[in-house]
């Protein structure tokens, strides 16, 4: 090896030197540059929070909590209890989460423990694709193949042959738009949340945990109760409310399928209305400016609901993946 | 104390019923997809690329207007939503644990989680009360939507990326952000670009956080500060409407729309699993 002239050396370390404080400089830059790009996400956070709850200020004030408690919506006369709203929200997301939940849980299940490897992928990707078709499109498939199903076929079988007419929540004529309906579009559209996070959690239960069981001489199934579910309950747990927090703020589907009737009926087969769909049919044509406030107040509290589900739901996921982490 | 056959058959049972699921879980996204393309392929034809919509009662008609909105609407969208969420990503790569940097995570799926409909009034009341409904209020509405999914992909992607890598750049004296730009970047830019995809994706098809920014628009517009056109605006219009051709536009547009959509997904699924891969071996 031939040695490097000594004044080329001295010329190369200051060059080396400056680039290092150079970069000094750029790096800071960039450093700045990026912490301005990660600080938007809280400054929208906090935006989007002040926002609203400041144009929801003017109806709170003067009509308090009657906006969640009371029942008469009515413009002209400046009443806006949106109670039924509130009402339909919870229903109609408890419905699809009962539909959804075995559904999920029972994919999840078959994905991380029975599926032949060939099948793996494919019904992972099919489940998932879910997620990706427009709110819109549910609708529009809701309204036009969904409903007549249901009234035709799912609601007079309900009613009539299996006998639940006679319990208040299967009761009356069978219309279509529904309660019912709405229910069974978000139970299709939050699947994919409560099956992806679910199969993610039970895929990370170490297999000590499943070849323990089976030693024991637990059968599969109950190596799966026993072992692997109680193991993975959190995350499973954070999936579902991750499904509910989908199904609380899911605007378009909905208000195409409920029926948006302002009234609290015990039946799902009566139309109801919800939070969402309240501010997505009445906000551009509000009339006044307490209307628009009531409509704000609306989506404050869909806001603080859906973001403690979230919060809820994120910590859950995270504590389970960070005691597998240990 | 329960027989080892009952037992044996009660799992039995559970494990059918998980094959029960895996089959009832699938058959929405066939009849959906199956409804779609049967109900919108025969409504489709060139005309609806290249016509405007037509009045009530004229047959025939398109969604030209609608399908140039949506694409101005996810450009503005991206030049927000792509350089805050990727900076924003690769600040939480690097500052990984800090309390800022946990802070703005949780902050980020929050927001992901939030309903699209309180993004639009939130946009509204923004843009819109004072400046009027303008396809820029639109983009704004998708951006914010946009910025927390890409902020998650970007971070989880380049997490992926080796830190040899990253201490290789360094000993050889690149800059910390050469090192961030040009080695670790560019190595999870597959990884990246799925996210991307996914990002457009989701808010291509979004129409609750249009109804009170962009509105929707019966005319040719390309310009920011009118209201404009979108598909999904379109579809939700028609589908509320009383006539069959109109239902029928719908059921195109859907068509259009999901298309897009699934070729968008179907895409970003393929860029991971082919350079991604090797990228990082």
């Amino acid at each position: 090896m031939t040695s490097l002239p000594a004044e080329w050396l001295e010329k190369e370390k200051d060059r080396r030197i400056l680039r290092v404080e150079g970069s000094a400089v750029s790096d800071r830059i960039y450093e700045v540059l990026t912490a301005a790009c990660a600080l938007v996400v809280p400054a929208l956070v906090i935006a989007i929070a002040l926002a609203i709850f400041v144009a929801a200020w003017p109806a709170f004030s003067k009509l308090g909590l009657s906006i969640v408690t009371t029942s008469d919506w009515d413009v002209r006369a400046g009443h806006f209890g949106a109670a039924p709203a509130v009402y339909g929200t919870l229903v109609s997301s408890a419905v699809a989460l009962i539909i959804a939940t075995p559904l999920a849980l029972g994919v999840a299940v078959f994905l991380s423990e029975f599926s032949p490897t060939w099948l793996r992928q494919p019904i992972g990707f099919l489940v998932d694709l879910l997620a990706a078709i427009p709110s819109v499109v549910y609708g529009l498939w809701g309204i036009f193949v969904l409903i007549p199903l249901l009234r035709e076929h799912v609601m007079p079988f309900l009613r009539d042959t299996l006998h639940l007419g006679a319990t208040p929540f299967f009761r009356g004529a069978a219309y279509g738009p529904s309660m019912l309906a709405a229910g069974v579009i978000l139970a299709i559209m939050a699947l994919p949340y409560i099956s992806s996070v679910s199969r993610e959690v039970l895929l990370a239960v170490p297999r000590s945990q499943r070849e323990a069981a089976l030693a024991l001489g637990a059968t599969r199934w109950e190596m799966i109760r026993d072992a692997v579910i109680p193991f993975a309950k959190s995350g499973i747990i954070g999936g579902i409310m991750l499904g509910l927090g989908r199904a609380l703020g899911e605007t378009m589907a909905v208000t195409l399928v409920i029926g948006n009737r302002l009234e609290i009926s015990p039946s799902l087969f009566a139309p109801g209305y919800t939070m969402a769909s309240l501010i997505a049919n009445e906000f551009s044509e509000a009339t006044s400016d307490l209307h628009l406030s009531a409509l704000m107040a609306v989506g404050a509290i869909l806001f603080l609901i859906t973001l403690i589900v979230n919060a809820i739901a994120r910590w859950l996921v995270w504590s389970v993946s960070r005691s597998q982490a240990r | 104390m329960r027989t080892a056959r009952s037992r044996h058959a009660v799992s039995g049972l559970m494990i059918g019923l998980t094959y029960l699921a895996a089959i009832l879980a699938t058959l929405p996204l066939i009849l959906i997809l199956g409804h779609i393309v049967a109900k919108g392929a025969s409504s489709l034809s060139l005309a609806f690329f290249t016509h405007m919509p037509k009045p009530v009662g004229e047959v025939g008609g398109g969604m030209a207007n609608a399908i140039v909105g949506t694409l101005i609407l996810i450009g503005v969208a991206s030049l927000i939503g792509l350089p805050i969420g990727i900076g924003a990503g690769l600040y939480l790569a690097e500052k990984r644990g800090t309390p800022f940097a946990n802070t703005v995570r949780f902050l980020a799926d929050v927001l992901n989680g939030l309903p699209s409909i309180v993004i639009g009034i939130f946009a509204w009341e923004l843009l819109v009360r004072r400046a009027g409904f303008s396809a820029f209020a639109g983009g704004v509405a998708l951006g914010s939507m946009m910025i927390p999914l890409v902020t998650r992909t970007t971070e989880e992607m380049l997490l992926v990326v080796p830190t040899s890598l990253r201490e290789a750049a360094l000993a050889l004296g690149y800059a910390r952000w050469r090192t961030s730009i040009s080695i670790v970047l560019r190595t999870a830019m597959a990884g990246i670009a799925t996210g991307v995809l996914v990002a457009v994706a989701r808010i291509a098809g979004e129409t609750a956080p249009l109804l009170f920014t962009a509105l929707g628009n019966q005319f040719w517009s390309t310009s920011l500060r009118q209201p404009i056109a979108a598909i999904p605006l379109q579809i939700f219009a028609y589908s509320l409407s009383a006539y069959d051709e109109w239902h029928r536009l719908a059921w195109a547009g859907a068509l259009v729309l999901i298309t897009m959509v699934l070729i968008i997904s179907i895409a970003a699924r393929f860029v991971t699993r082919s350079r991604f891969g090797a990228a990082v071996d």
